[in-house]
């Protein structure tokens, strides 16, 4: 990449980043939200990390991978049922993780 | 209390994502400089744009040689959803001065709000003290970013192959840890087995619109479930 399509690049990346972050908080004082959005928008969260990570752990070069030979299925099975179970989020990450590297390696050999 | 104090409480509340974090930063780098960009955009785009995933897509365009335009609207999808976490922190911003404000937008990504917006709920942090707790939070995310970014890019250049290794499983298993949390009642267990569900069925879809559609529905099913349920609660129990 050129310097000029660098500099653009990055100066169109941080306009809209900044701009979805900001804009709301930019009318804050005048911005009156609804009860019913207020409700679900409990749900955001949730419902967007869900759908950032389902495919990257089911999928595999545009395919649906339910394998039991799937490390990335497999360390976020464990991760999930440990967060359920404990609530601990740097014991789910850590346990996630190993499990999705000891599986990873195990199966490459 | 004083300011440091709750900042360094929005620091410690953020610790276990910060840990989830490097490896995804370290990649970030590495891929970088895989892809043959000068380590200053690495560094420059980790510390003005400052959005984990939408790096990652923005990267997979630059090496499709996608036009500036397409890397900068699905930048903007891709972190539409920030609008959402923005319209949940109105309440609590909009006593603020701008220039905090300006500040708590710059920040305003995942971790940040996973690890802010509860200790608002629980009463944790209020009005007066919750900028300060973000601003923590903000700042170790800040540092952790673009510390590992710098060592990604070297190590990278040192280390090839490394973006092989399946560092992005950090950010995965991140995300589980936030969203664990969240399901103690049937309507988030259902918003998240249908935004799941879509997403999968979805994937399909040009431009991570996918993304976007599933977290649209997953919201919608979330709330009309809660709506269901509170209603069956208040035919079934006689209060």
């Amino acid at each position: 990449m050129s310097l000029l399509d660098s500099t653009l690049t990055i100066l169109g990346m941080f306009v809209v980043t900044f701009g979805v972050r900001f804009v709301l908080f930019a009318r804050a004082h005048k911005v009156v939200m609804p009860p019913f959005l207020e409700k679900a928008l409990r749900f955001v969260p949730v419902s967007v990390l869900t759908a950032i990570i389902s495919p990257m752990i089911l999928m595999k070069d545009d395919h649906l991978h339910l394998s039991l030979l799937n490390p990335w299925l497999l360390g976020a099975l464990a991760a999930f049922v440990i967060g359920v179970w404990r609530q601990q989020q740097l014991l789910t990450i850590c346990v996630g993780v190993a499990v999705f590297f000891v599986t990873k390696y195990a199966f490459a050999m | 209390m004083s300011t440091l104090h709750y900042m360094r409480r929005g620091m410690v509340a953020s610790i276990p994502m910060i840990i989830g974090g490097i490896p995804f930063g370290l990649l970030f780098g590495s891929l970088a400089s895989s892809y043959g960009l000068s380590p200053w955009f690495a560094i420059a785009m980790s510390s003005i744009v400052f959005a984990g995933s939408a790096q990652f897509v923005a990267l997979g365009l630059i090496a499709l040689h996608a036009h500036i335009w397409v890397i900068v609207s699905t930048t903007f999808i891709v972190n539409l959803r920030h609008l959402l976490y923005a319209a949940d922190m109105v309440k609590y911003v909009k006593h603020l001065p701008m220039p905090i404000r300006v500040v708590m937008g710059f920040g305003l990504v995942d971790e940040t709000y996973a690890a802010l917006r509860p200790m608002y709920g629980a009463g944790i942090v209020d009005d007066k003290t919750g900028h300060k707790a973000y601003l923590g939070s903000f700042l170790a995310f800040y540092v952790m970013w673009n510390t590992t970014t710098i060592l990604g890019v070297l190590s990278g250049e040192l280390i090839p192959g490394m973006s092989e290794w399946g560092l992005e499983f950090a950010m995965v298993a991140t995300f589980i840890g936030i969203i664990t949390p969240y399901l103690k009642t049937q309507p988030f267990w259902l918003c998240m087995l249908s935004a799941g569900a879509s997403s999968i069925l979805l994937a399909g879809l040009p431009n991570n619109l996918g993304l976007l559609v599933s977290a649209v529905i997953g919201v919608a099913v979330g709330f009309w479930a809660d709506i269901l349920t509170a209603k069956g609660k208040g035919k079934g129990e006689a209060r």
